[in-house]
């Protein structure tokens, strides 16, 4: 009772849970965990409600949203998607971390308290995490997880890729100075 | 397009992200500051979680394979050139938001206000690539694939251990150890991660 209680656990310790999730996920549901998908569909989905003609002509999601093959939006990884924030929320419950952030300190140490130009980046930043993901075949979850542990070449190459360059980003952003304040 | 999966994988599902968010929560990586703190080489984390869970990850997959149990791998396309430019982007998006998007949405769940603009923003990326795709798939996306024959298929879904003949315990090992020295060396002289209080 009392680890489902303390905030934080060892990082190796959750290594090791999402490194067995990863078993029942291949061995008993034959899944490979992953995120990006459901949401890059996700706006295709919604405009299939009111244009389906369109959505079946237009190529990337025509690949995701095809019912005669199987192919449907509400699927394993959508509920997957769906579950991910409650789960969060069920871990802040049972050890009692509450916490809100809307601006946080390491931004407003370099761009200012602005609710505004926080979301512009946050906005930013998210449409290239779903644009590189997308283009690359997988995110952290995909490729990082899931990939690494088959062994897949093309996650080795996306994991390396995209480490390099976020050290780059974020030493240009925060530099040094922010380095000591993160 | 109201079609839904059978109530078993459901099921699964909603397990899977249950605890896939429980432990982002758990682990911290549902905060900016860590994550960031990762690139900065302020907060490491991300490392130690995610190589951790590649090792232990790896050692059941592969050793339920060699078993003999039904276990099928999902591996995608090796298109080096799309790979490694979508790794790059994916690296500024990261640091921008503060999240990857399987953190990002659990995020939404730990009290962070901004991981809403940054949800937004994965919708409007995700459509993006959608209408870029028909313009690269039959150049961009076909330029950098490396294809190999495995078991008299020519495919680009490849693993280390395809390419080199070798077998992947090889690579597990290789892996394994290069993450015990890590860890060793950054328990030794890492920095001391803040994660108690926020």
């Amino acid at each position: 009772m009392s680890l489902l209680r303390q905030k934080r656990w060892n990082p190796y310790l959750v290594g090791i849970g999402l490194g067995i999730l990863s078993w029942i996920v291949f061995g008993v549901m034959h899944k490979a965990l992953g995120t990006s998908t459901t949401i890059a569909v996700a706006p295709g989905a919604a405009t299939a409600a009111f244009a389906p003609d369109y959505v079946q002509n237009q190529a990337y999601w025509a690949k995701y949203l095809n019912p005669a093959k199987g192919k449907v939006f509400f699927n394993w990884q959508f509920f997957l998607v769906l579950a991910l924030p409650v789960g969060a929320w069920i871990s802040t419950l049972l050890s009692g971390d509450h916490f809100k952030e809307t601006v946080p300190a390491l931004w407003k140490q370099r761009f200012g308290p602005s609710l505004i130009k926080r979301s512009i980046g946050a906005f930013l930043g998210g449409f290239l995490l779903l644009f590189g993901a997308r283009m690359a075949g997988g995110c952290t979850s995909g490729h990082g997880i899931s990939g690494s542990m088959q062994l897949a070449i093309s996650s080795w190459s996306f994991f390396i890729a995209m480490f390099a360059s976020g050290v780059v980003t974020a030493f240009i952003l925060f530099g040094v100075k922010g380095r000591k304040n993160a | 397009m109201l079609n839904v999966v059978s109530p078993q994988i459901i099921a699964y599902g909603v397990f899977t992200g249950l605890v896939f968010g429980f432990l982002l929560q758990r682990g911290g990586v549902t905060r900016y500051r860590v994550i960031v703190g990762q690139f900065l080489f302020a907060d490491f984390t991300v490392l130690k979680v995610m190589l951790t869970a590649i090792v232990v990850g790896a050692v059941g997959i592969w050793g339920m394979r060699s078993m003999g149990l039904d276990v099928p791998l999902h591996i995608k396309s090796a298109v080096l050139v799309t790979n490694i430019l979508g790794g790059l982007f994916f690296g500024v998006g990261m640091v921008l938001l503060g999240y990857c998007p399987g953190t990002g949405v659990a995020a939404l769940g730990d009290g962070s206000r901004h991981a809403w603009p940054g949800l937004l923003g994965m919708f409007a990326g995700g459509a993006a690539f959608a209408f870029v795709y028909p313009h690269i798939k039959d150049n961009l996306m076909k330029a950098g694939s490396l294809t190999a024959t495995v078991a008299d298929k020519t495919t680009n879904k490849l693993t280390l251990a395809d390419v080199s003949g070798l077998s992947p315990w090889w690579f597990i090992a290789a892996i394994a150890a290069g993450a015990l020295v890590v860890f060793v060396i950054l328990e030794i002289a890492g920095p001391k991660a803040a994660l108690t209080e926020d």
